[in-house]
C-alpha cells in the first residue's frame, strides 16, 4: 500500500463543506437502529462545539426507501424533496446537511436530474407550490452529516478523552470503514475522497488515533441493498454478501468497524448473529464478534460521552471488550437501564456469539 | 538557398521524416522536448510482433539524421504564420524562419492512476506497460519471482468514462507480446491477459496470439472491476469472464496495466498558438481522412504519426515518410517557381 498515492486521489476529491449554520434533516431508520447517534450528533454539533444547526419537525422522508424499491414515482420523490428544501429556505438556510445515506444520494441525484433538465424542475416547482404553497429553493451546500463531522474531526479530538488506541499496547485500534454505497458512488465529486478510496471517515480516524485497514471487499455492499433485504426471499442474497465481506476482513484482525449509512452498521452488526448461529463463526477475538459503530457513536466515545447514553447496549455485537482495549469505563449494572433508570429488559444470550 | 523545415517532436515520425527530408536536401531543425530523441520508442525494449529489440530501430532512425539540426529539451514557445513561412522562437532562444513545419507531437500515455480503481500508485504491484518495458530493459527481475501475473487490455482506451472511447491500435499486441516475455522470464508464473477483443489485426499479430497460448497464457475476456490488496500483499482482482457469464476473481503478484494512447499535451500547446482544429478524440483533425492526411487545414502544415490518432509504429514511419513528400511537393509547388 502506498499511503501517498492515497493522498493525491484525495486531494483531487476534495468537496467544500461550511463550517456553521445548518438545516439537519434526520434519518427514518437510524433512530429505530441506533438510536442516540442522531442525538450524539446534535449534542456534539451544537452543545460541544458550539455551532447552528437547525431541525423542524416538520420534515418528513426524503421517499428514498420507496424509491429504491421502486414504488413510488419519481417526480413524486422529487416534489418530497422540493418540500425539504423549501422548508430550509422557508427557515433561513441555505446549507442542508442530512443524517442519511440514502437521502444524501437520491438529494445527489436529483439535483443532477434538475440540472440537466430545467424543465422537469420547473414542473417540480409548481408541484410544490400547487400541494404545499411553498416556495421552490435548492440548498447552496448540499453535506451529508459525516462530511460535518469530518470536518470538525480536528475539533471532536481537540476534546477528546480517549483515543482509538490499545491502552495495553499502545498501538492504535485497526479500523475498517465501510461507506454506504449511496455516498459517492454514484457521484464520486460529492464525497470526501471520491469513490474508490473514501477519506471521509478514514480522516475521522487518523484524527481520532486509529489506523485504518484496507481489505479486499471493501467496496463491497454491506448486504441492505434494498432489495437485496425488502424482498424476504432475497434475504440469503444479503447475508451472503455480509458474509463475504467478513470473510474477507477477517485476515486483517479488525478491532472495530466505523460507517456512516444508516442500514450497513445495521446489517453489517446483526448478520454476525445470523452467521455465529448458522455456521458457529464468529469474526472477532475470543468468540466475540467485530463491533460495528456509526461515526456519532464512534466520536462520542473519544469525547467521553457514557456507552450506554450512546445506545450502545442495542447492538447485537457486544462493545464491551472494545470499550476495555481503550479503557473507556463503564457500568455493566446499567447497560439495560433507559435514560430515566428504568429497566429495558435484556435480549437473549446467543449460543455462538458471546 | 535551402528552405528549413521545422519538425516539432523527436520521436520515431519526427526522426524518420528529418531523414527523409534531410536526404531532399532540406535544412531541417528539429526540436524535441525531452532530454533525449526517439520519444516512446526509447524506453521500450522489444517491439511486437518478432521481438525487434526498440533499440535496434531507434539506432536505425537515429543513423538518417546525422545533417539534422537537433534541439533537445527544447520546447515551442511561440510559432506563429507569417505570408508564405511560420515563424518560431525556440525556449533556447533560437528562432526559426520556416517554410514549412511537421508537427510530429506523437502521444502522451494514458495516465493509469485515472482509472482508480486498478489501483496504480496505490498497491505496489500494480504497473503500467511502459514501467514493464522500462523493467525489462534495465533487466529488472521481480524478487521472489511472481506466480502470478496479469495484463488489462484496454486501460484508459475503449473507455468513455476515461474520456477516451477508441482503441488505442497497439495495446493488445503489446499486452499479447509482454506476457510471452513475462512468461519466458517466470516459467512457473501463471499469466493471464484480461482483454474485451484482441485486435491482432497486422501481419503476424495473429501468429504472436498463437504462440501466447501454446505457451499456457490464459485470455479471460472480460474487464476487470477492481484491484485490492490482500493481508500477505498480493493483488486479488475482480473481473468478468464474459464467455462463461461469471465473475472471476484472481490473487495476482503483479498487474500490468495497458494504458492507451492520449493527445500529446505539448502537440496541443503549439496547435493552440496555430489554431490547429482537432477531432472530438482530441487528435488533430488532418484535411481529409483519404487523400490528404498528412495535410492541415493551414499551408505549410503538415502531421506525421500518432497526433492525427493512435498508430502502429510501422504506420507511422510510413506517414513520415509520406509527410515529407508531400512536404517536398508543397516547397517546390511555393518556394521553387
Amino acid at each position: 500500500m502506498i499511503y501517498e498515492g492515497k493522498k493525491k486521489i484525495w486531494a483531487e476529491y476534495q468537496k467544500e463543506i461550511p463550517e456553521d449554520h445548518y438545516f439537519y434533516v434526520r434519518s427514518c431508520i437510524r433512530q429505530s437502529f441506533f438510536p442516540a447517534s442522531e442525538a450524539t450528533f446534535l449534542d456534539i454539533t451544537r452543545n460541544k462545539l458550539g455551532k447552528d444547526i437547525f431541525e423542524t419537525e416538520h420534515h418528513t422522508t426524503c421517499g428514498g426507501i420507496a424509491y429504491h424499491s421502486d414504488t413510488i414515482p419519481q417526480e413524486t420523490v422529487m416534489t418530497i424533496i422540493a418540500r425539504q428544501f423549501a422548508l430550509m429556505h422557508k427557515y433561513g438556510y441555505e446549507n442542508y446537511v442530512c443524517s442519511c445515506i440514502t437521502s444524501f444520494g437520491l438529494y445527489c441525484e436529483t439535483m443532477e436530474t434538475w440540472r440537466e433538465f430545467p424543465e422537469l424542475q420547473q414542473k417540480i416547482a409548481e408541484n410544490l407550490w400547487k400541494t404545499c404553497h411553498l416556495e421552490f429553493a435548492k440548498p447552496k451546500f448540499l453535506v451529508h452529516a459525516s462530511d460535518l463531522v469530518f470536518k470538525y474531526r480536528m475539533q471532536i479530538a481537540a476534546k477528546s478523552k480517549f483515543k482509538l488506541v490499545n491502552k495495553n499496547t499502545g498501538e492504535p485500534l485497526r479500523v475498517v470503514e465501510h461507506i454506504g454505497c449511496h455516498y459517492s458512488k454514484m457521484f464520486p465529486s460529492k464525497g470526501v475522497g471520491g469513490a474508490e478510496y473514501p477519506y471521509v471517515l478514514v480522516g475521522m480516524i487518523e484524527a481520532w488515533g486509529g489506523q485504518i485497514v484496507d481489505y479486499p471487499e471493501r467496496r463491497h455492499c454491506c448486504g441492505f441493498g434494498f432489495r437485496q433485504y425488502l424482498i424476504k426471499s432475497n434475504r440469503g442474497y444479503s447475508l451472503s454478501n455480509t458474509h463475504k465481506k467478513f470473510e474477507s476482513m477477517e485476515p486483517f484482525k479488525p478491532d472495530m468497524i466505523i460507517t456512516n449509512c444508516p442500514g450497513c452498521p445495521y446489517f453489517l452488526d446483526r448478520w454476525q448473529y445470523v452467521i455465529a448461529e448458522t455456521e458457529g463463526k464468529t469474526y472477532g477475538e475470543n468468540g466475540h464478534g467485530i463491533p460495528v459503530f456509526t461515526y456519532e457513536e464512534v466520536a462520542g466515545l473519544v469525547m467521553g460521552y457514557d456507552p450506554w447514553d450512546l445506545g450502545l447496549q442495542t447492538h447485537q455485537v457486544s462493545v464491551e471488550p472494545l470499550l476495555d482495549k481503550i479503557g473507556i469505563p463503564y457500568d455493566p449494572a446499567k447497560k439495560y437501564l433507559g435514560k430515566n433508570g428504568k429497566y429495558l429488559g435484556e435480549p437473549q444470550k446467543p449460543q455462538c456469539l458471546k | 538557398m535551402k528552405n528549413n523545415i521545422l519538425v516539432i517532436g523527436g520521436g520515431p515520425a519526427g526522426l524518420e521524416a528529418s531523414a527523409v527530408l534531410s536526404r531532399m536536401g532540406y535544412n531541417v531543425i528539429l526540436a524535441e522536448k525531452e532530454k533525449r530523441l526517439g520519444g516512446h520508442l526509447a524506453k521500450w525494449d522489444r517491439l511486437f510482433p518478432d521481438q525487434t529489440p526498440a533499440k535496434e530501430v531507434l539506432d536505425g532512425l537515429l543513423d538518417g539524421i546525422k545533417d539534422v539540426k537537433c534541439f533537445t529539451e527544447t520546447d515551442v514557445n511561440s510559432i506563429n504564420l507569417l505570408d508564405r513561412s511560420f515563424n518560431a522562437m525556440l525556449s533556447n532562444g533560437i528562432t526559426i524562419l520556416a517554410d514549412a513545419v511537421l508537427l510530429a507531437s506523437g502521444f502522451d500515455m494514458f495516465k493509469a492512476e485515472k482509472k482508480e480503481e486498478y489501483g496504480y500508485g496505490i498497491y505496489e504491484g500494480v504497473m503500467t506497460n511502459a514501467d514493464m518495458e522500462q523493467a525489462f530493459r534495465e533487466g529488472k527481475t521481480f524478487s521472489p519471482a511472481p506466480k502470478a501475473i496479469g495484463f488489462v487490455h484496454c486501460v484508459g482506451s475503449r473507455d468513455e468514462k476515461a474520456g477516451n472511447p477508441a482503441c488505442s491500435k497497439v495495446c493488445c499486441a503489446t499486452a499479447v507480446k509482454q506476457a510471452i516475455e513475462a512468461k519466458e522470464l517466470y516459467p512457473d508464473a501463471n499469466v493471464y491477459c484480461f482483454y474485451m477483443d484482441l485486435r491482432m489485426f497486422g501481419r503476424h499479430y495473429e501468429d504472436l496470439y498463437l504462440r501466447a497460448q501454446k505457451s499456457g497464457i490464459r485470455f479471460i475476456r472480460g474487464r476487470v472491476s477492481e484491484v485490492s490488496e490482500t493481508a500477505e500483499g498480493r493483488l486479488l482482482i475482480k473481473a468478468e469472464d464474459t464467455l462463461s457469464s461469471r465473475p472471476v476473481k484472481v490473487t495476482l503478484d503483479r498487474l500490468v496495466l495497458m494504458a492507451g494512447m492520449r493527445p500529446s499535451e505539448a502537440g496541443h500547446k503549439v496547435g493552440r498558438q496555430l489554431n490547429l482544429s482537432v477531432e472530438e478524440d482530441g487528435f488533430f483533425s488532418a484535411r481529409d481522412g483519404f487523400l490528404s492526411l498528412q495535410k492541415s487545414k493551414l499551408p505549410g502544415l503538415f502531421y506525421a504519426g500518432a497526433c492525427t490518432g493512435p498508430k502502429t509504429l510501422p504506420d507511422t514511419l510510413h506517414e513520415a515518410r509520406s509527410a515529407a513528400m508531400e512536404i517536398d511537393r508543397y516547397i517546390k509547388e511555393n518556394f521553387r517557381k
